[in-house]
């Protein structure tokens, strides 16, 4: 405990990279896989081969993949660009087949009943089909980010400062305390994004809350 | 990419202790232990769970929250308080595989729980209304008709600990993750990213093992029709499980 108070603001700033490294992939595979679970479920032929290469992607370990994405983006190893583009490629890996999922779950009459009413296929994805998405899509979500903040902090080992640092150094010198608060650090942001999503999802979902009668 | 392929072509790192063949071997051997001792504690308790409903609320919890622990933190703390306490060679790999055991057990619980409660109510009365006791329902009904989620719960335990065994490289054990972790050390980066690719072809491997064991082990009435989006034409999609 004292170690923590005498490195608060050490433990601080490794805290907000960590949040950084963990939630800008978080965004941007969002973004990512929204258009790639549309193709899927919009062209059924590409269902399976998407879901299967996100598959693939997702089998391999992060260790690895932090340490050939130099390869393939040509940056220095210590570029924290590489972890943010590898887990990006986790993110969209779980969430494509969330999201194909999330809008084949939308049912088939909200679906006529929007074209009935003259709304088009654009708008009707984005203001019908999306939104109903949203519960399944958050759910994805969710585990995304939860495992992006374990992941983030396996970087460490190839020397991206972050909470997984605490790890690494307490290690080296043989004691527990900064190992111990890294832990707690890393679970503590892991539930703070977890309720942040939560509280994201049901405030564009008003029609969810309230009684379900009828 | 020329690192990689003349690290992986040179005679000299596929022999001996320290040699790709060795490494992998290693590799595989600790994913094996893991996955016994892992099933061996998560099948039965996820059977159990699913056939009674007792803990249900346990194991959600567990799994959800196993998740937000850092394995990096995990392995190095287990490291530092049980390593003095074991003898020789065996103070790094006992407690990496134990940290390997509480990563994999619940993904495999999950499964096994997911996949007995995901079993047809009518195919279990059936069973029952044909006299069936409890038991028998359990391990001729119930066991295989939770296969494809068991499967599933077994192979992404399977996928975890080839990651995690090699982030257990940075605390002395073998395995894949040495050519990872030494290379990084003298600033190798040809034997890092020769060790990568492995460390990815052997996950694909273990996986696609598991797969075709998967394709013989569960019964064909199990597997499901190819997943297909509702036809436009024909919106209400016909529904072969009943």
């Amino acid at each position: 405990m004292t170690w923590f108070l005498d490195h608060l603001a050490q433990v601080g700033g490794l805290l907000v990279t960590h949040a950084y490294l963990a939630v800008v992939p978080l965004v941007v595979g969002l973004a990512l896989a929204v258009p790639l679970g549309w193709l899927a479920t919009r062209f059924p032929r590409l269902y399976t081969p998407l879901i299967t290469a996100s598959g693939l992607l997702y089998t391999i370990p992060s260790l690895a993949l932090f340490v050939l994405m130099p390869l393939v983006l040509g940056l220095g190893i210590l570029n924290p660009l590489n972890v943010i583009v590898a887990l990006t490629l986790y993110t969209v890996a779980l969430l494509v087949r969330t999201v194909a999922d999330g809008l084949s779950s939308v049912p088939e009459q909200v679906r006529q009943a929007a074209t009935a009413m003259g709304i088009g296929p654009v708008r009707r994805f984005v203001t019908v089909e999306l939104p109903l998405a949203v519960p399944v899509i958050a759910a994805g979500l969710r585990v995304a980010a939860v495992s992006n903040v374990s992941i983030v902090s396996v970087a460490a080992l190839i020397g991206i400062a972050q909470l997984g640092s605490l790890f690494t150094d307490g290690f080296a010198r043989d004691f527990l305390d900064p190992i111990v608060v890294g832990i707690v650090a890393c679970i503590v942001l892991a539930l703070i994004l977890d309720l942040a999503i939560v509280a994201l999802a049901r405030a564009v979902t008003p029609w969810l809350r309230g009684g379900r009668a009828g | 990419m020329n690192l990689i392929v003349a690290y992986l072509t040179d005679p000299a790192h596929w022999q001996g202790s320290g040699g790709i063949p060795a490494r992998v071997l290693e590799h595989l051997i600790y994913t094996l232990v893991t996955l016994l001792v892992a099933a061996a504690i998560g099948v039965p308790l996820g059977l159990w769970v699913g056939h009674t409903g007792r803990g249900r609320w346990a194991v959600v919890n567990l799994v959800n929250g196993m998740r937000s622990v850092p394995t990096l933190g995990l392995l190095f703390v287990a490291v530092l308080v049980l390593g003095p306490r074991i003898r020789g060679d065996l103070a790094f790999v006992v407690p990496s595989i134990l940290v390997l055991v509480v990563l994999a057990v619940p993904p495999i619980l999950a499964g096994a729980y997911a996949g007995v409660d995901a079993v047809d109510p009518l195919a279990r009365d059936a069973a029952k209304a044909m006299g069936m006791s409890s038991r028998e329902v359990l391990f001729g009904v119930e066991l295989p008709c939770a296969l494809p989620l068991l499967f599933g719960g077994l192979r992404s335990a399977a996928l975890q600990v080839v990651a995690t065994a090699t982030i257990a490289a940075a605390v002395s054990v073998g395995g894949l993750g040495r050519l990872l972790i030494d290379g990084q050390a003298v600033r190798d980066y040809g034997q890092m990213a020769a060790g990568a690719v492995l460390v990815a072809a052997l996950a694909l491997a273990v996986d696609l093992v598991f797969a075709l064991v998967q394709r013989v082990a569960v019964s064909p009435g199990l597997v499901p029709a190819r997943r297909r989006p509702i036809d436009r034409k024909n919106p209400t999609p016909a529904n072969p499980v009943a």
